[in-house]
């Protein structure tokens, strides 16, 4: 199978990027790893008329942390995210979600920014930043915009990312003090994609949660942010009435479909098991520190 | 529409004038006529076309030709070099790591990239890192089995060495 022709610029600086796409409007498509957008093309179910590829640009390929926030690069690729120490230590739900992206040789191309402009549904990666409370920095050649995630999934595959923007920075509230995260995933094998999965991530203050967050994955049009359930944990101790209270919560917010890898009560009832698991580990890690 | 693109391939260089829309795999077996390469499912599931890029290894079908420009490429063809099998190679002959064979170079495209960054695996280490290569014959028993005899060998001798690049 052969793409549909396509004119193609490599640019090496995000400026270079920003005119070709300000210049390019709607003809154009960011191509970051590849590994979604490349399949697309060959299936003709995209066909953009011209491709920026962005992968020599280098600014575009960080990780790091200090004042208060961590700071990923779009262009971060899964395989670096599964190999940091940093996020193991200190991000369970980002490292553990790493690992578990599509398979080990796609996370060697495909990146993090590159998942969450693709915007699919049962994507990973966008649970684990509604999760992490992220914000997304969108840059055009006109400016520079910052917004939530969970003001940027609107859809599927559909995001607030306009054709001429560039997301160009993922930025998560630096975890201080006690916390804990997990990403729990149901594949039918490695590299399918998740029937269900959770995020979790939690902070913890005098054994009490601080903060949480709950992202769901491939349960509704989006990837989802189990708002009441987060609410619902808030300043309580994590008991398990608590936490089997959290978990029915994530349950009615999700909105699955029936498909070959479930029914709506088969999946709605994975995303209870699951928030209540990844609670539990989530609250284990936050006691050991990490 | 053509672009001119120069890589390493094998430890050989090579310059071609390639559509952008052509992919890597196609590239490899219809330009280079290396095809040792195989295309399996073409949609970036079975592992069959993975060759190294900067010693990476990646699946050819989700790579574009003109995203090589530059780069070192390392099909299976390199594992044989200089007409002697490479241990990965002896070790698949040795324990029947195939019954068809069309997944055989992506398994040790894999399974050489594994041993690069881990000389001695386990079993777990082994599946893991072989998770995105799929055998349709369902012979991974003895794929792993060829995984583990072939790290054994190469801690006995030094294999040949292969043009692969930087990284790893």
């Amino acid at each position: 199978m052969l793409p549909a022709p396509f004119e193609y610029s490599a640019p090496e600086t995000m400026d270079e990027a920003l005119d070709l796409l300000d210049a390019l409007g709607d003809e154009s498509k960011v191509l970051a790893g590849g590994q979604s957008l490349i399949p697309l093309l060959k299936l003709r179910f995209a066909s953009p008329a011209h491709l920026v590829d962005v992968n020599r640009v280098a600014e575009l390929d960080f990780l790091d942390e200090h004042d208060g926030v961590l700071r990923i690069g779009p262009l971060f690729r899964h395989k670096a995210a599964e190999r940091s120490g940093m996020l193991a230590s200190k991000y369970a739900v980002i490292a553990e979600a790493a690992r578990q992206v599509a398979d080990p040789i796609v996370r060697n191309r495909g990146t993090v920014g590159g998942s969450l402009a693709h915007a699919d549904p049962a994507g990973d990666w966008g649970s684990v930043m509604l999760a992490l409370d992220a914000e997304f920095v969108l840059r055009s050649k006109r400016g520079s915009r910052t917004i939530r995630a969970r003001d940027f999934f609107s859809g599927p595959f559909s995001s607030a990312l306009k054709s001429n923007e560039l997301l160009v920075e993922i930025r998560v509230p630096a975890a201080d003090g006690r916390k804990g995260g997990s990403y729990l995933k149901l594949e039918r094998k490695v590299g399918d994609f998740a029937t269900v999965a959770v995020a979790v991530h939690l902070q913890m203050d005098d054994g009490k949660v601080k903060s949480a967050g709950i992202g769901l994955t491939a349960v509704g049009p989006q990837n989802l942010k189990a708002d009441r359930a987060e609410a619902a944990l808030k300043g309580r101790a994590l008991d398990d009435a608590t936490i089997k209270e959290a978990a029915a919560l994530a349950a009615a917010a999700a909105e699955p479909k029936a498909d070959n890898r479930g029914s709506v009560d088969y999946k709605r009832n994975v995303v209870r098991v699951f928030t209540e698991r990844g609670l539990r580990r989530a609250r284990e890690r936050a006691q050991g520190g990490a | 529409m053509g672009r001119s693109i120069s890589l390493t391939v094998n430890g050989e260089m090579v310059t071609a004038d390639v559509e952008p829309r052509l992919l890597l795999v196609h590239f490899i077996r219809e330009r280079l006529r290396l095809t040792g390469t195989h295309i399996g499912c073409d949609t970036s599931h079975c592992g069959a076309c993975i060759v190294l890029l900067d010693g990476v290894p990646v699946k050819s079908c989700a790579v574009l030709a003109v995203q090589a420009d530059g780069r070192q490429l390392t099909s299976v063809e390199a594992l044989a070099a200089g007409g002697k099998l490479h241990p990965i190679q002896a070790a698949f002959k040795q324990e029947h790591g195939l019954q068809c064979g069309f997944c055989t170079p992506g398994m040790m495209m894999s399974s050489f990239a594994l041993l690069a960054d881990n000389p001695d695996p386990d079993e777990e280490e082994i599946r893991w890192a072989l998770s995105g290569n799929i055998c349709r014959c369902t012979g991974y028993v003895n794929i792993v089995k060829a995984v583990r005899a072939a790290s054994a060998q190469m801690k006995l001798s030094a294999a040949v060495p292969i043009p692969v690049g930087a990284g790893s």
